[in-house]
């Protein structure tokens, strides 16, 4: 135990590139995240191939997308890869609870986000746009559904991590845990902004 | 597709004769020295570089001309034979839209003529592939029409094939392609629009009307759900794959009426899967429906 | 001298349910892939029992299409790429002087997934259930209208599970070959085959991706009454095919690059000499696994794309033919002026260079878009994609186990058996094959169960038959040999062949658990043999002997691998037609939330708990580790 049970004070600048087992779980999680970028491209391929199939007296993207509300969805989601930002530069500062804070603070803003699109679908299958409507309705679903998967994935692994932070301390074992959750956070924030373009954006103007 | 085949005959022989003297010529012999580690040959690599490019530019140009070549469209073209070809799990319909007439499992053209195809799907993926006239298109679900086009030099019987997986029976989708004058497929075309003539014995008749022409057509009778049977008894095979002849030797040869007879006697042992039910009729109904199919002629060919 | 923390180190089969060791993982790679490749070549040889002679009635329209579809699937994913797993962690690691894989525990993870969702698809068998549209499974034919049985969710399923492994170890490969090289191991001197396992690598983690969206949207389908594929509801189903084939073109190079590497080694090290252009076949490399993504279309010409489009993926695909071609002649002047030792393992390379070759061309040929009109879908592709893949991958595989038996078991197989292997499966291999080219431009379809009599296909599809039975021969004597080899003592030696190049044989035979008692210093490109030219005996090493770290064995990623299967099981049967309890518990979705919940409970105590490994210290290592 020894070898992990560094004061706070004595961790290395970048603790999350201080031994080989954190330099691999980055560049692994890397490139994790391009096989994702791929997932993810492969889904809005789907969906842009499939988003005019509406079919007979369902509604389309331009009645059902209301702007407004995925604006405020997407400024809860920007601002939290901001804060997690900051979680992540309280770490290499060795602010422990500073980190903890702006790591909760995210996770919160990640639920507003969470709850706006649960309140969001529930809307549309209110409306008559199912998941078995049309192919419109599936491929939206799905690339949707998907980023709303990873988003609570990442809700409850980041809160897992605030847990493992409070027990054992900002370890070289835990900050490399930390950053890579920063860096799947960023990523899904990034996927959205894709999402909120292509999708509603794009589906308003038609 | 010739040319190919050379320049890809000739890779091969120069290939393997090099293959062949390395393979003897260096042989581990006893008291072999260690072998000079060479790390390799700029002239030599840039060669075998640069040839497979010169070979495939060389392949790359009558590659691309036949590409756009084959895809001119000849579907607005009035002196080109329309066809819409449409499959199905396990059939084929062909509509001539200039004539206005549907005909099932062989497609009659005129020698010498284009023939432009438009091919699309009712179920499942299917692909039309005639391999002795013409390359296969795939014919797809939904609005997604495919065109080709193809012509038979000189008269015959061609065999046509379904090229994608769509079934139990993807392999007994054959269809026949008959390529004949212009006389004949004209005195065809008049032939396939005069009314249907129905059985002579009434009471075969009236079993044929109730139970047979409820999906099939002969002539303007019966509905063009399945397979139209007008001058069924000209064909050369009973549904795509029980061959007709006078002079059986195979399993799946038999004259016209003993074909007809072993498919609507058992069409699921047949071709498994297909859409056509073991009919209800009696011994003798059989009989009397595959002698009036099989005597149902056209006689188009003089 | 206790250690820090006491790990519990298992024995049996609990050893081998925990282990995080890559050589272990490796040989369990190469049980379960050799398991299924059995599977897949009994398949195949119904498959051509059935097609000895015209109107064979050996097995009906619907086993046929389930054979047909079991065979391509299971070659393909259970068969060939677990195979290939097996090598790159047997070898990867031990030529780059690495102790371990990046991830051990997620390397664990990739094989019990792959395992489990191989078992899923299989036990379709079983259930009487069996996918029977194609590997490709091709919409609609695939869709819930069609396939009304749950064949093709064992597909999805069983693909999506084993997928996930596939993604995991791809992942981890790369991230070992970049960060866990042994110092003075540059890039540029690399093994081959160890930078072949780089860009395959990165070709599964760029190309599985997509098929997991398309098993996903397939599942949907199914499953949940989604339209991606369903035409009435707005769907496409040639947006499945674009799907499919930009993972699968991909994949076919995923497959085939690994048995580059394994050739590049073994004629190098029985030619005694530095692999002719190394820099060049390192390009080549990159070129294919570029160039393979850009290619998928060709599978595709006559869908009805429009000539453009043709055009363009026609002159990609043979582009592909250049670097190809590259490595062929590198090869053979590796072998030019070279001293060539024709062992087993040899005979299988050398075999490869004429296969592939054939395999080649005939896909230059196809890739004229014109001319694929008429051979595409017929026994013409068969026989290439066999040439490509059987006379490719399985030849190289064969060459590369014949060479690393020794270093993975520390047994030598038996040379004469094993050189009777190679020409009864190589001569079988080509009756099988080689006739099929003429059956396709003959107008033989591919994928039908039976054919008339009277059409000229009969002779040719007996000798392919009898082709099919040699290499069942070949494979057989193989098999034969392994348990001849294993009632034998570990005798190998550290370079068993005598002319070993690479670290590998730097170290015993099989390499301790630790792989390399001290690290070594990479000089050159062959490191050993640089080593062996200067005069020295052994490589230098990079540090001085010490306490050496490893990780501790787990069971999690079994438990989560069989939580998955559970899951995959409680989806398919969501809708079943059983009653009392067993219909409530899946009904209910009960089952398949307990699978998720074994899966994602693991996830947890894996993240809570910290590995902290175990130390192996120097008097354990000098005292068993290193040989005299």
């Amino acid at each position: 135990m020894s070898a992990h049970s560094h004061l706070d004070g004595q961790l290395p600048h970048e603790p999350e590139r201080a031994t080989l087992e954190g330099r691999n779980k980055v560049l692994g999680f890397w490139l994790f995240l391009g096989g994702e970028t791929v997932l993810f491209g492969t889904l809005f391929s789907a969906f842009l191939a499939l988003r005019d199939q509406v079919g007979d007296g369902n509604p389309t993207s331009q009645e059902l997308f209301k702007l407004s509300l995925v604006a405020i969805a997407t400024v809860l989601l920007l601002t939290s890869s901001l804060t997690s930002v900051f979680a992540i530069q309280a770490m290499h500062r060795n602010q422990v609870k500073s980190m903890q804070l702006w790591l909760i603070v995210t996770v919160v803003l990640g639920l507003g986000f969470l709850g706006l699109e649960i309140y969001e679908f529930f809307h549309y299958v209110h409306e008559g746009h199912k998941f078995s409507t049309s192919a419109f309705s599936s491929s939206f679903y799905t690339l949707v559904g998907f980023h709303g998967a990873h988003v609570l994935f990442g809700i409850v692994w980041i809160s897992l991590l605030i847990g493992q932070v409070y027990r054992k301390g900002l370890t070289v074992v835990t900050a490399p845990k930390v950053y890579v959750a920063g860096m799947y956070w960023h990523f899904i924030d990034v996927v959205w902004v894709f999402i909120f373009t292509v999708v509603y954006l794009m589906g308003k103007v038609g | 597709m010739k040319l190919s085949i050379l320049i890809m005959v000739l890779v091969v022989i120069v290939v393997f004769a090099l293959a062949f003297y390395v393979i003897v010529k260096f042989r581990r012999r006893p008291n072999d020295k260690i072998p000079v580690q060479v790390e390799g040959n700029h002239k030599l690599e840039i060669i075998w570089t640069v040839v497979p490019i010169v070979l495939l530019l060389i392949l790359a140009v009558p590659t691309v001309k036949h590409v756009f070549g084959l895809a001119k469209d000849y579907t607005k073209d009035p002196d080109a034979v329309q066809v819409i070809v449409t499959a199905h799990q396990y059939w084929w319909e062909f509509e001539y839209p200039q004539y206005g007439i549907k005909t099932s499992q062989e497609l009659m053209i005129p020698t010498g003529k284009t023939v432009s195809v438009q091919a699309k799907s009712a179920d499942v993926i299917h692909s039309f592939w005639i391999p002795a006239l013409a390359g296969k298109i795939d014919t797809n679900p939904g609005a997604n029409v495919n065109t080709m086009f193809f012509s038979a030099d000189h008269d015959g019987v061609y065999l046509g094939k379904c090229a994608e997986l769509c079934g139990p029976s993807h392999a007994l989708m054959d269809f026949k392609v008959k390529s004949v004058n212009e006389g004949a497929f004209d005195r065809w075309v008049a032939a396939m629009k005069e009314p249907g003539k129905l059985p002579a014995d009434p009471a075969i008749a009236e079993v044929f009307e109730k139970q047979c022409l409820t999906c099939h057509a002969v002539g303007d009778k019966g509905l063009q759900l399945y397979p139209n049977l007008t001058g069924i008894g000209d064909k050369e095979t009973i549904a795509g794959i029980l061959v007709n002849t006078d002079d059986p030797q195979y399993k799946n040869e038999g004259t016209t009426h003993d074909n007809l007879k072993r498919w609507i006697e058992d069409p699921q042992a047949v071709k498994p899967g297909n859409s056509m039910p073991k009919v209800d009729l009696t011994p003798e109904q059989i009989e009397g429906i595959a002698k009036y199919l099989s005597e149902y002629k056209l006689n188009v060919e003089q | 001298m206790a250690h820090a923390h006491p790990v519990k180190r298992y024995t049996g089969l609990m050893d081998w349910l925990t282990t995080v060791d890559h050589k272990k993982i490796g040989i369990l790679y190469l049980i379960a892939g050799g398991f299924f490749f059995l599977i897949g070549g009994l398949e195949a040889l119904l498959i051509r029992v059935q097609l000895w002679k015209p109107l064979n009635d050996f097995v009906g329209a619907d086993t046929y299409n389930e054979l047909l579809t079991m065979h391509g699937t299971t070659m393909i994913f259970l068969a060939a790429m677990p195979v290939i797993f097996a090598m790159m962690n047997a070898i990867v690691p031990l030529q780059i002087g690495a102790r371990d894989v990046a991830f051990p525990f997620l390397n664990a993870l990739g094989f019990w997934t792959f395992l489990f969702g191989g078992l899923l698809l299989n036990l379709s068998w079983i259930a009487q259930a069996v996918p029977d549209a194609g590997w490709t499974s091709y919409l609609p034919l695939a869709s819930p209208t069609y396939s009304t049985h749950k064949g093709v969710d064992y597909y999805v399923l069983g693909l999506q599970i084993a997928g996930i492994g596939t993604l995991i170890g791809g992942i981890n490969f790369l991230v070992t070959i970049i960060n866990m090289r042994a110092p003075g191991m540059s890039f540029m001197r690399m093994p081959m085959f160890t930078w072949t396992v780089f860009i395959t690598s990165a070709l599964i983690l760029f190309a599985f991706p997509a098929l997991t969206v398309g098993l996903v949207a397939l599942m949907f389908d199914r499953l949940f009454s989604a339209n991606f594929f369903e035409v009435s509801g707005g769907g496409n189903t040639v947006l499945w095919e674009h799907i499919f084939w930009i993972f699968g073109h991909p994949e076919v190079y995923i497959l085939i690059l690994p048995a580059f590497g394994i050739i590049s080694e073994v004629i190098s090290t029985f030619s005694r000499k530095r692999l002719f252009g190394y820099s060049s076949m390192v390009f080549a490399t990159v070129l294919i696994g570029f160039l393979g993504f850009m290619v998928w279309a060709h599978h595709m010409f006559t869908v009805g794309l429009g000539p453009v489009a043709n055009a363009l993926f026609s002159i990609a695909t043979m582009l592909i033919a250049v670097p190809t071609g590259i490595k062929i002649f590198n090869w053979i002047f590796t072998m030019w002026g070279g001293s060539i030792k024709f062992t087993a393992a040899n005979l299988f390379a050398v075999g490869f260079v004429p296969t592939f070759v054939m395999g080649g061309v005939t896909g230059v040929m196809l890739a004229a878009a014109p001319a694929d009109f008429q051979y595409h879908d017929s026994y013409f592709v068969v026989a290439h994609f066999h040439y490509v893949i059987v006379g490719g991958l399985v030849l190289g595989l064969f060459a590369g186990l014949h060479y690393w038996w020794p270093k993975m078991f520390g047994r030598m197989l038996n040379e004469g058996l094993a050189k009777l292997t190679f020409w009864t499966f190589f001569i079988g291999f080509h009756l099988t094959f080689f006739v099929q080219h003429f059956l396709g431009l003959l107008g033989m379809p591919r994928r039908v169960w039976t054919y008339l009599d009277g059409l000229g296909f009969n002779t040719m599809n007996l000798i392919s038959t009898i082709g099919a039975f040699l290499m069942g021969v070949g494979t057989i004597l193989f098999i034969i040999n392994i348990i001849v080899t294993a009632a034998k003592p570990k005798t190998a030696g550290d370079d068993p062949w005598e002319d070993g190049r690479t670290l590998e044989w730097s170290i015993p035979s099989p390499a301790p658990e630790y792989n390399f008692a001290q690290t070594p210093l990479v000089r050159g490109y062959d490191a050993l043999w640089k080593e062996k030219m200067d005069g020295n005996d052994a490589m230098t090493p990079a540090e001085p002997i010490g306490p050496i770290h490893m990780p501790s064995p787990s069971i999690l990623p079994f438990l989560m691998s069989l939580g998955l299967f559970i899951a995959g099981y409680g989806f398919m049967y969501a809708e079943n037609e059983w009653t009392g309890i067993m219909h409530d518990l899946f009904a209910s979705h009960a089952v398949a939330g307990a699978g998720l919940l074994i899966t994602l409970g693991c996830m947890v105590v894996r993240s809570l708990k910290d590995d902290h490994g175990f130390h192996i210290e120097p008097d354990e290592i000098t005292g068993k580790g290193v040989k005299a």
